[in-house]
C-alpha cells in the first residue's frame, strides 16, 4: 500500500461494508464503524453503493464490472478516505479498477477514486494509530490471512499487530496459514471437488492449533472456513476481526 | 505417451482421491517452497532480482526477432546448424530427417519440456526410432508410459516402492528395492551403456545467448552433460521465446532459475555449449543441430501482456506454491504445462476450445505471480484469458470465444442490472434477505457449497438500516 499517500488523521471517512457483509454479516460490518469511531474519526456509509464489482471481474465479464464500479465511484463523492472490511474488495477497488478501465478516459477519474481505497486493519493500524485495552479474558486465536488482503494490500502484519496489542489474547499460528482456504468467489462452486479440499485442510489445521477462535479480515474466507467447519462440527468459532476486537475493547463503552 | 480424457474437472476429482498422490506432493512441495524461502531471506534483494531477470527477459522479448537472426548467424558461425519449425509437425519432421540422414537408430534425451509438447519421443517410436530419457525422473516415467507431472521433476508423483516395482519390471535382472541408491545404480547402469552406444544425444535449453551464439543447459545429474557430449551428433531443441542478448544475462537468469526451483544457489552442471568439436579437440559430438519451435509462441508475442508469459524460465515456482496443483498433481492438466504457467500456456498453444477448462482451476489467490522469479502477473493473465474465452479481443488467442455461454450472459446481465443501480439493489437484497433462507441445499450452486460447508446464513436486515439506526450518515 506504500503507493498511497498517508492521508494523515482525517475527522470522516467513507465506509464500504462489502455486499457479502451486507447479505450475511452486518454485525462484522458495524463492529468496523465502530472501531473507526472508537478511534477518532466521523464515519459515513453513503446508502447508494452495492458491491465492487469483483464476481464479475474474476469470470472475465469486465463490462459489467465496470458498469458497478460506476456505481461506486458515483457513491463516494467527496475526497475522503474509503476504508473496506475486506482485503479482497479494498483490493478489487484499489488494484484492478485501473485495469478495468485502462486506455479509457474515465482512468484519471478512477485513479483518484483507487487512491482513497485503504483496508480496516492498515487503516486502523497506520492511519488512525488506534490503541486497544483488551478487556476480556484469556483466550488463543489463529489468524486467517485472505490472500488478496496479503498479496494485492500488502496486509500482512497489521491485523496480527492488533490481536498481539491485546493483553489477554493468544495469536498461534496454524500451518500453512498463508495458503489460500479456497474460497476463490466462482471457484468454490466452479470446482467444488478442489474448494472442498483446500477448505478441509485449511479447517484441519485451525482445529490442530487448539485456539477456540480463528479470524481473519475478509467475510468472504470466513464464510467459506466457518461453513466447513460449521459443517464438520468443529469446536472453533469464526468470526470478523473487527468484531473480535470490539468485543475484546468492549462494544459500546467509550 | 497414453491417449488422455482432456477433460481437466474429472481428472482433477479422481486425484483428489488418491491420497497417496495428495501426501507426496504436499511433502514434496512443502519442501520446496521451505528450501526456496531459505534461498532468499532478504525480502529487498528478492524483489531487486526478480525485477532484474524481468527486465533482461524483456529486453530480449523486445528485440526477440533481431536476436533470433544475430542467435542464428553466430550459431552458424560456430559450426551448429539451424532449423526453424513453427508447428509440433515441421519440428518432429526436421528432427527425423536429420536422424534419418545420418543413420541415426537410437537417441538419448537429456529434459526437454518442448519436446514433450511435440509428444517427440511417441512420434520417434512410430518412425522406428528408440528415444531413451536419461533424466532420472524422465527415465522412470518413461518407463511406466506416462508423461511428466512436473516440469522441474517430472516423476515427483512416483514413491521409492513404486519406482521398485516398476524397475523390477522393466529392467532385466533388477530385483525390487526401495533404496534410493540402488534404484539409481539400477537406471544409471542402463543408461551408461546408452550414452556410450546411441547414435544421437537430444537435449532442451535453458538460454541461448544471441551474442556468442551459444547455448545453457542447467542439470544436476550430469546426463545434460554426458547426452549432449557423448554421441557424436547432438540435436538441441528450445522454443523461440528462450533467446536472451548476451551470455552474461545468463548469470541472474540461473541464480533466479535454480533458487527459485530446488532451493539451490546452482546446479551442479552448467554447460555452455558452443558448438561442434573443433579440429584438435578429442571429445563433443561431430554435428550440432538447433531446433528453434515457434507452436503457438510468435501469436502469444504478439499480444503485449500475454506476452509477460513468454518471460517463464520454467523453474516451476508457480506450480510448487500453488494450492490447487499441489492437490491435484500435474496429470489433470491434461497438457505439457501443469499448474499456473500451464494454465495460460496450454490454452494458448492448444487453444481455448481444447485446453480452456484449467483457465478455472485457479482461485486467484495470487501465490504464483508473487513468487515467480520473472514477475509474470500469472494470475492476471489467467483473468485475461477468462475473457478471451468468452469475449475475444479479435483473434488474439485460438479458439478465443469458444467458451462463450448464453447462460452465463444472462446471469451476469441480471448480476450487473441489480448492482449497478442503487434501487435495484435494495429491492433484491431485501427479497432474498425474505427468501434466501428457505431455498433447499439441492439447488445449483448451493449444492456444491454445502457439500462440505453448511448453508451461510442471509441476516435479517440489511447493515444500512441498521447503521441508520445507530445514527451513522449515509451522505
Amino acid at each position: 500500500m506504500s503507493n498511497s499517500p498517508l492521508p494523515g488523521r482525517p475527522q470522516t471517512v467513507y465506509y464500504f461494508p462489502t455486499c457479502l457483509v451486507d447479505l450475511f454479516y452486518p454485525e462484522a460490518g458495524m463492529a468496523g464503524i465502530e472501531l473507526l469511531q472508537r478511534a477518532g474519526t466521523k464515519v459515513v456509509m453513503p446508502g447508494r453503493q452495492s458491491c465492487c464489482g469483483q464476481p464479475a471481474r474474476n469470470c472475465g465479464y469486465y463490462e459489467e464490472a465496470r458498469a458497478v464500479a460506476r456505481t461506486q465511484l458515483a457513491a463516494f463523492p467527496n475526497d475522503w478516505p474509503i476504508v473496506v472490511p475486506s482485503g479482497s474488495c479494498a483490493g478489487m477497488m484499489k488494484k484492478h479498477y485501473p485495469e478495468l478501465f485502462a486506455g479509457m478516459p474515465e482512468l484519471p477519474k478512477i485513479q483518484a477514486f483507487c487512491d482513497r481505497v485503504f483496508e480496516l486493519t492498515w487503516f486502523l493500524v497506520h492511519v488512525m494509530d488506534i490503541k486497544l485495552v483488551d478487556k476480556g479474558e484469556p483466550v488463543k486465536v489463529t489468524w486467517h490471512g485472505s490472500c488478496h488482503s496479503m498479496r494485492e494490500m500488502g496486509v500482512v502484519e497489521e491485523p496480527k499487530q492488533l490481536l498481539r496489542s491485546l493483553s489477554n489474547v493468544t495469536l498461534v499460528e496454524a500451518d500453512y496459514e498463508k495458503e489460500c482456504c479456497g474460497f476463490g468467489g466462482t471457484f468454490s462452486v466452479r470446482l467444488p471437488e478442489i474448494s472442498g479440499a483446500m477448505v478441509t485442510d485449511k479447517v484441519n489445521n485451525i482445529v490442530a492449533t487448539g485456539a477456540t477462535e480463528v479470524v481473519s479480515g475478509d467475510m468472504g474466507c470466513m464464510m467459506n472456513i466457518s461453513g466447513a467447519m460449521k459443517k464438520k462440527r468443529a469446536p472453533v468459532k469464526g468470526r470478523h476481526i473487527a468484531e473480535f476486537l470490539l468485543e475484546r475493547i468492549g462494544k459500546g463503552d467509550a | 505417451m497414453p491417449e488422455l480424457s482432456h477433460d481437466f474437472e474429472h481428472a482433477a476429482v479422481k486425484a483428489l482421491g488418491n491420497q497417496q498422490l495428495r501426501t507426496n506432493f504436499r511433502r514434496v512441495m512443502t519442501g520446496l517452497i521451505n528450501k526456496r524461502a531459505a534461498q532468499f531471506p532478504d525480502y529487498d534483494e528478492l524483489q531487486a532480482l526478480r525485477a532484474r531477470g524481468a527486465a533482461i527477459k524483456d529486453r530480449a522479448l523486445a528485440k526477440l526477432p533481431d536476436l533470433l537472426v544475430q542467435l542464428e548467424q553466430n550459431l552458424i558461425a560456430n559450426g551448429f546448424h539451424v532449423h526453424w519449425a513453427e508447428t509440433v509437425e515441421e519440428g518432429n519432421r526436421i528432427i527425423l530427417d536429420i536422424l534419418k540422414k545420418a543413420n541415426a537408430r537410437s537417441v538419448i534425451k537429456g529434459k526437454s519440456m518442448v519436446s514433450e509438447e511435440m509428444h517427440f519421443n511417441h512420434f520417434l517410436e512410430e518412425n522406428g526410432i528408440k528415444a531413451l530419457e536419461s533424466d532420472l525422473g524422465e527415465y522412470i516415467i518413461q518407463l511406466a508410459g506416462e508423461g511428466p507431472s512436473h516440469i522441474v521433476m517430472p516423476a515427483i508423483h512416483k514413491n521409492k516402492d513404486e519406482i521398485g516395482r516398476l524397475f523390477e519390471e522393466k529392467i532385466e535382472g533388477q530385483k525390487y528395492t526401495e533404496d534410493p541408491d540402488e534404484l539409481t545404480a539400477a537406471a544409471r547402469r542402463v543408461l551408461r551403456q546408452l550414452f556410450a552406444n546411441a547414435d544421437c544425444g537430444f537435449s532442451g535449453v535453458n538460454f541461448a545467448a544471441a551474442d556468442t551464439g551459444s547455448l545453457v543447459l542447467i542439470s544436476n545429474e550430469g546426463n545434460g552433460r554426458m547426452s549432449t557430449h557423448l554421441p557424436s551428433m547432438h540435436i538441441a531443441l528450445m522454443g523461440v521465446e528462450k533467446v536472451i542478448e548476451r551470455l552474461e544475462d545468463v548469470g541472474p537468469l540461473i541464480s533466479l532459475a535454480c533458487r527459485s526451483a530446488t532451493g539451490q544457489p546452482i546446479t551442479t552442471y552448467v554447460n555452455v555449449i558452443s558448438g561442434p568439436r573443433k579440429g584438435d579437440e578429442k571429445d563433443g559430438p561431430k554435428e550440432v543441430h538447433l531446433v528453434l519451435l515457434d507452436n503457438g509462441r510468435t501469436k502469444i508475442y504478439r499480444d503485449p501482456e500475454l506476452r509477460q508469459g513468454l518471460r517463464c524460465i520454467r523453474c516451476a515456482a508457480c506450480m510448487n506454491h500453488c494450492p490447487v496443483y499441489t492437490r491435484i498433481g500435474g496429470h489433470a492438466y491434461q497438457y505439457t504445462y501443469p499448474g499456473p504457467i500451464g494454465e495460460i500456456l496450454n490454452p494458448q498453444m492448444q487453444g481455448i476450445e481444447k485446453a480452456g477448462d484449467v483457465l478455472h482451476a485457479s482461485s486467484l489467490c495470487g501465490r504464483c505471480s508473487e513468487v515467480c522469479p520473472v514477475k509474470i502477473p500469472l494470475a492476471e493473465l489467467i483473468v485475461r484469458l477468462r475473457r478471451e474465452a468468452i469475449r475475444p479481443t479479435g483473434d488474439t488467442v485460438k479458439g478465443g470465444g469458444s467458451r462463450k455461454s448464453q447462460v452465463e450472459n444472462v446471469i451476469w446481465f441480471g448480476w450487473k442490472s441489480m448492482y449497478a443501480s442503487p434501487t435495484l439493489y435494495r429491492w433484491g437484497t431485501w427479497w432474498l434477505r425474505k427468501i434466501g433462507n428457505l431455498l433447499p441445499e439441492g439447488i445449483p450452486l448451493l449444492k456444491q457449497w454445502t457439500s462440505v460447508r453448511s448453508k451461510p446464513q442471509f441476516a435479517s436486515r440489511s447493515i444500512y438500516d441498521l447503521a441508520r439506526e445507530r445514527g451513522i450518515r449515509d451522505e
